[in-house]
């Protein structure tokens, strides 16, 4: 043990064991996440629901979520309408815009976009409020009081996401179709009536219902991440802060993967 | 029923770390039925860990804690549940539910775990609040918007709504004026006399610890180095336990600075 090698080592951590030590801590925090994800599950699926606790956070899941899921979907919707204007018109194809804006937003756009969003704003705000519970000692009163955090806590936020999300992805579809709609009206001289007839004669059932789908996922993934990133929160309000901040991170990466994933799934099956 | 005279609650060997920060080292305590006790210990000497640890809030790196006989150290499922359904705890924060008002607070055993009746259970959290001095007035108030001494008075009517056979109170009279602060201290000598609870109560206040207390016991570095009647706190013959109650800066127990 020379002076040297010890401090030579602090500057620059070995690699190997840096990779080492990185994959074990990432495998035992998933690990730990999808243990949390199945007594929430348990908790969830298990009837004595707490429909004054599922019916609050309905609202503020849902409900306070309109605005920020609405202005997103139309900003979207009218950029996806001009890039595929600008794009088509490269090879004479200006007519597809309509659809290819309505496919677009039920089948990725409406969902991932919704999702990404709530990601920040749920999944985020539930951290943060699970974990000012934490530190003040809250989740440790429910227990004393012989509540089980997950039936009591974690269990309506999950329902409530899993329910309103779809609501919200239908929304947001409808918006953002919307949005390319006007964007190709006012801007790019396209005839509404015809626009709109391409857009309902196009599009059919399970374009829709694929988008319902990966959203009552996402609803999961982010109320899952947002109680169990706040639930290990550390003391203080860094604590609180960082397990919002984590919370977000993880949801949005964990929407995006399980979008690619359902969308995969989707295709090989042919809906 | 056949043991009836054994303690209520028996901590054995406990030891509780947090990486290489040992908290409690070796903790021996019995707690008998329907007996005040209190804990005297230095400001992080484990005080509260040790509530916790008792409560099932923390699992201890070693030993075992036994609940009116039963082991109940590592037990998650029913055991554990009907251990918690006779204790009530006062925390030291406070801990109240921020999103419900000072009597849901107040009567959550009874809305929840007991399913009682809203009308009948407003009326028992108000004949509670009535106990540690508050007024109907603040049943419908949140925490928030309660003081600091209130906060902690709505916590104390919480542990103590159901009649719990063991209370443990984390620095009840912390933050009170004299006169409430001695309300406080009556109503903890009525859960034990008429009510024939067991309660074990951590104070810094002397003059609390001398009403209260049956008997005192004495945390230090992590083990339970004095214990006896409370009369003999003053000349308790231990250099640590005098150095405390006389609150001196220099003694044996060192100010961690
Ligand atoms: N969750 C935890 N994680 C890590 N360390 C902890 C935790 N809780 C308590 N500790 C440590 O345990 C020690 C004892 O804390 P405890 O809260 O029991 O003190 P206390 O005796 O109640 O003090 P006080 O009189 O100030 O309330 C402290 O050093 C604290 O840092
Ligand atoms: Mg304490």
């Amino acid at each position: 043990m020379s002076h040297a090698s010890t401090s030579k080592r602090r500057g620059f951590p070995n690699p190997i064991a840096w990779i080492g030590r990185s994959t074990i801590g990432l495998l035992s925090e998933v690990g730990k996440l999808t243990n949390f994800a199945v007594r929430i599950m348990a908790a969830a699926f298990s009837p004595s629901w707490n429909f004054a606790q599922i019916w609050k956070q309905v609202i503020a899941i849902g409900f306070y979520s309109l605005p920020v899921v609405g202005l997103s979907a139309v900003f979207i919707g009218a950029a996806l309408a001009l890039n595929v204007y600008t794009g088509g018109n490269r090879f004479g194809a200006e007519q597809f815009v309509p659809n290819i804006v309505a496919l677009g937003i039920t089948r990725e756009l409406g969902a991932t976009i919704t999702g990404l969003m709530l990601a920040g704003r749920v999944s985020a705000g539930i951290a943060a409020e699970i974990g000012a519970m934490k530190v003040t000692e809250q989740i440790d009163a429910l227990k004393t009081l012989s509540a089980n955090p997950f039936r009591y806590l974690y269990a309506p936020r999950f329902l409530a996401a899993c329910l309103t999300l779809p609501i919200l992805v239908f929304v947001s579809d409808i918006i953002g179709i919307m949005g390319g709609w006007l964007v190709s009206v006012f801007g790019l001289d396209f005839d509404s009536t015809t626009y709109l007839r391409n857009t309902v004669d196009f599009l059919t059932m399970e374009d829709i219902v694929v988008g319902l789908i990966k959203a009552v996922v996402f609803g999961a993934v982010i109320a899952t991440m947002g109680c169990y990133q706040g639930s290990k929160s550390k003391a203080g309000a860094t604590g609180v802060g960082r397990a919002a901040t984590l919370s977000m991170v993880g949801a949005a990466v964990l929407v995006l993967a399980a979008n690619y994933m359902m969308s995969t799934l989707f295709v090989n099956i042919g809906i | 029923m056949t043991e009836t005279t054994s303690p209520i609650l028996q901590l054995k060997n406990v030891e509780k770390h947090f990486g290489s920060n040992r908290v409690l080292r070796d903790v021996n305590l019995d707690v008998e039925r329907g007996s005040s006790l209190v804990i005297l210990g230095g400001s992080g000497s484990g005080k509260s860990v040790m509530l916790k640890c008792a409560l099932g809030l923390m699992t201890p790196t070693a030993g075992q804690i036994l609940f009116d006989g039963v082991d109940v150290t590592h037990d998650q499922g029913k055991t554990r549940e009907a251990m918690r359904a006779r204790i009530g705890m006062l925390f030291q924060s406070g801990a109240l539910f921020d999103s419900l008002t000072v009597w849901q607070n107040v009567a959550f055993r009874l809305l929840n775990a007991q399913k009682m009746n809203r009308s009948r259970a407003k009326e028992r959290a108000i004949e509670t609040l009535k106990k540690v001095r508050l007024g109907a007035s603040v049943a419908d108030l949140y925490p928030a918007e309660l003081s600091g001494g209130m906060q902690k008075r709505v916590a104390l009517a919480r542990a103590i709504i159901t009649e719990p056979d063991l209370i443990f109170f984390d620095e009840p009279t912390t933050g009170l004026d004299p006169i409430t602060a001695d309300a406080i201290n009556d109503l903890i000598l009525e859960q034990v006399n008429a009510l024939g609870a067991a309660t074990v109560t951590i104070t810094h206040d002397m003059a609390s610890a001398r009403k209260v207390a049956n008997e005192i016991a004495m945390l230090f570095e992590g083990e339970i180095i004095w214990r006896g009647p409370a009369s003999q706190i003053y000349d308790s013959g231990n250099d640590y336990v005098d150095q405390f109650v006389h609150g001196r800066a220099d003694g044996p127990i060192q100010p961690a600075i």
